[in-house]
């Protein structure tokens, strides 16, 4: 009886012990293990390179931590719809993830973020990122809930190549809309199969659209889409129409891609894969990360991209001051509000995101970096031909409104440039309706008529 | 209560009849409580969802309020709410109730006349849809009717035009896109149902001198009334449900021309975080769907003696 009592107390005992190991309470010495999540697709290893590296040097500098990779194959937006979903339960919620800038805001705001402030005051790193990329993480409160990995811009890029073969002098510097239109019309007319000068509309490309194309128009009208002062949503501006009419002149005149072709969500594929390498594309409007796309292993190799192609600012309306448009975005890495040891969480992303880390994956992604022992690096600056040029729209660049309306915001922008392009409204109708979507989600009291 | 021993009632023929028939319901308890969790759960969370102002993410991440019938406002009063009902209810009319049914019908009655290896051919290719996953058939879909698809260049040789499908006929290219994947399963229901009907029947009316119309119009499909009235109610919500094929190949578009219900609450719940309106409009697809299985079940039993 005696024996079988003992056997019993044992059993307990051992069952409590191995309860103990797995719960949250377990000492410090014991297992642990942080959750990573980020994004991951065919076209982008970068960042999977990034954090596998991250883990090695982690797990060795710190025994008896283990850092779980959780990559999610999906495009920005499925990947963004994932992540939420994730962080709305405590034990779903990751420890570390990827975190888009215009998400900050919103997330912060639903408390999904860890509020970083006195982290980062006993992190010798953060001296040397630039300001205007820290405040990329800024919460609606004025704390800091995000740490960028780097940051973009976007130029115009055109394939000397086409341009020079249509009698377009080269460096070709746009420095008005009408310059565009005129060179457009110049490559149409010396080849009517090339398509002389692309830019992205409709919802199929979504953030696309509007990053790469609409706001480098409306932002160089003088216009913006958010008065950030009194915190309301433009209106009735005459840059919006005048940018959706650009537009219409684009497609209608045949000098961008077909209508159908526009409104296919892999458009932009053969953009970078087919159409600019094989010279069937003048010019298009895109990011400062193209170079990623085409350098030796990237998904569109193109040994000649560094020679055949060019880049130029996108111009303001009539080449008013400062004479060039760009838009930021860039991405970031952030701490889940719920995680079980902050301070872990935070030592993790901090040797993710040290000099070394920085380094490779601004090199490998053609980011640019904000980091300032990464900006004078050598091998950075020698990364790809065009690091120099796209560094510099960094001082006309622009940043989205990233309030918790603007995916609605924008996919309404996306529609009206869709509604034009296919004819199915003039641009002064599409801008009238945009207004009135405005209005219905934001309420008429949060916009201004300009 | 302690029972004492003698004082214990003898049970009578009565309450264990009663107790007989309680204890027959129990193996069917974890079912019940399996369906309440698993279907009836999320519906009433849906449901619940929908008279508040849940997001995905911002202010209302943290706190959803309960905010009443103001998302149904919205919903009723949104200019896409009458077109996407309209391209469902075209959707499930078009490739589910003519398209799949009668077609399914068709192959089913064909079928019982073609010579065995052509049966067995015309089977195994209509099966063949039906058996692909649904992530796989749409993309198979998709480049079908994309701009340099396989239709395209059948037609291309042809020296017809070439249309871009996905882009100038959205709504047909997914029809025809469900017509091919689902028929199977009404080919499969008819075969079945066909099966049952006693030849001694159709010998009777062909003596009769009823000809092959007659003999279908008259006998066979009076007789296999039950199947159509089953298979039309699971066809009809399974329709109603596509999401993927019509993602996959249009993503709803171009402007909204093929944004149907599920499309349409998926894009306002995940696409825009609004989690509340999102599931306003996955409650009315519900009760859409709940509105055709009450009237099929009627029909079911109207078809009994």
């Amino acid at each position: 009886m005696r024996r079988r009592a003992l056997s019993v107390t044992s059993l307990i005992a051992a069952a409590a012990l191995a309860l103990c190991a797995c719960s949250p309470a377990a000492p410090a010495d014991q297992a642990k293990t942080l959750k990573v999540v980020y994004q991951k697709t065919d076209s982008f290893a970068a960042l999977d390179d990034l954090f596998k590296s991250a883990k090695a040097e982690f797990e060795a500098a710190n025994a008896g931590v283990t850092v779980e990779l959780q990559p999610i194959q999906a495009n920005d937006d499925d990947y963004g719809t994932k992540l939420a979903l994730a962080l709305r339960s405590a034990s779903t919620a990751p420890d570390v993830f990827y975190e888009d800038t215009f998400k900050v805001r919103s997330d912060a705001d639903a408390g999904y973020l860890l509020k970083l402030d006195g982290h980062l005051a006993e992190w010798k790193d953060w001296d040397t990122f630039d300001d205007a990329a820290k405040a990329a993480g800024l919460g609606d409160d004025g704390g800091t809930y995000a740490v960028p990995l780097g940051t973009d811009t976007r130029a115009i890029w055109y394939n000397k190549k086409v341009l020079a073969a249509a009698g377009v002098n080269l460096p070709w510097e746009p420095k008005t809309w009408q310059d565009i239109l005129d060179t457009a019309r110049k490559i149409k007319a010396s080849d009517p199969t090339v398509v002389p000068f692309n830019m992205y509309a409709g919802k199929a490309t979504g953030e696309g659209t509007v990053m790469q194309s609409f706001y480098e128009l409306l932002y160089g009208t003088g216009d913006e889409l958010y008065d950030a002062d009194a915190k309301k949503w433009v209106v009735g501006s005459d840059g919006f129409t005048d940018s959706l009419a650009f537009l219409k002149t684009l497609y209608d005149e045949q000098l961008a891609v077909s209508p159908a072709e526009a409104l296919d969500a892999n458009v932009w594929k053969k953009v970078f894969g087919e159409w600019l390498p094989q010279g069937k594309m003048g010019a298009t409007v895109e990011g400062s990360y193209s170079p990623s796309f085409w350098q030796k292993g990237g998904s569109y190799e193109w040994p000649e991209y560094g020679t055949d192609m060019g880049v130029a600012a996108f111009p303001t309306k009539d080449g008013q001051a400062p004479g060039g448009v760009s838009m930021s975005g860039g991405w970031t890495l952030a701490v889940g509000a719920g995680t079980k040891d902050p301070g872990l969480a935070f030592k993790f992303l901090g040797t993710a995101l040290n000099q070394k880390n920085s380094l490779t994956f601004n090199i490998a992604s053609s980011q640019i970096a904000v980091r300032g022992d990464v900006a004078s690096d050598a091998g950075y600056q020698a990364a790809n031909p065009f690091v120099k040029d796209v560094s510099e729209l960094v001082s006309v660049t622009h940043y989205r409104p990233a309030t918790a309306d603007y995916p609605r915001i924008s996919a309404a922008v996306q529609e009206a440039t869709e509604a034009v392009i296919t004819g199915a409204k003039s641009p002064e109708q599409a801008a009238t309706d945009y207004d009135a979507a405005v209005a219905g989600i934001v309420g008429g009291d949060k916009t201004v008529r300009k | 209560m302690p029972v004492l021993p003698g004082s214990r009632p003898q049970p009578t023929p009565r309450t264990q009849a009663a107790f007989r028939r309680r204890a027959r319901l129990l193996p069917v308890v974890p079912a019940v409580l399996l369906l309440l969790v698993f279907l009836a759960g999320p519906v009433l969370w849906a449901f619940h969802a929908s008279f508040t102002n849940a997001a995905l993410t911002g202010r209302n991440a943290r706190n959803p309020g309960w905010v009443g019938l103001e998302n149904y406002q919205r919903l009723f009063t949104d200019p896409v709410l009458p077109l996407s009902l309209g391209l469902t209810v075209l959707f499930v009319g078009g490739s589910a109730i003519l398209g799949q049914n009668l077609l399914g019908l068709t192959i089913a009655v064909l079928m019982r006349q073609a010579r065995k290896p052509v049966a067995a051919a015309v089977g195994t290719a209509v099966v063949a849809a039906w058996v692909l996953p649904e992530i796989v058939a749409a993309f198979a879909a998709y480049a079908y009717f994309s701009r340099d698809g396989t239709l395209n260049q059948l037609l291309g040789w042809l020296g017809l035009g070439q249309p871009d499908w996905l882009y100038a006929f959205p709504m047909v290219a997914i029809m025809l896109a469900n017509v091919w994947r689902g028929t199977a399963f009404s080919m499969l229901v008819y075969r079945a149902a066909l099966d049952d009907v006693p030849a001694d029947v159709t010998e009777a009316a062909l003596m009769d001198g009823a000809g092959a119309w007659q003999r279908l119009a008259f006998i066979t499909l009076p007789m296999i009334r039950g199947s159509i009235a089953t298979n039309l109610m699971l066809i009809t919500l399974q329709t109603l449900a596509v999401f993927t094929l019509v993602w996959v190949m249009t993503a709803g578009g171009p402007s909204n021309a093929s944004t149907t219900l599920p499309v349409l609450a998926y894009v306002e719940a995940f696409k825009f975080g609004d989690i509340g309106y999102g599931t306003a409009v996955a409650s009315v697809l519900i009760l859409i769907g709940a509105a055709f299985g009450a009237a099929y079940v009627r029909l079911l039993r109207q078809g009994k003696p």
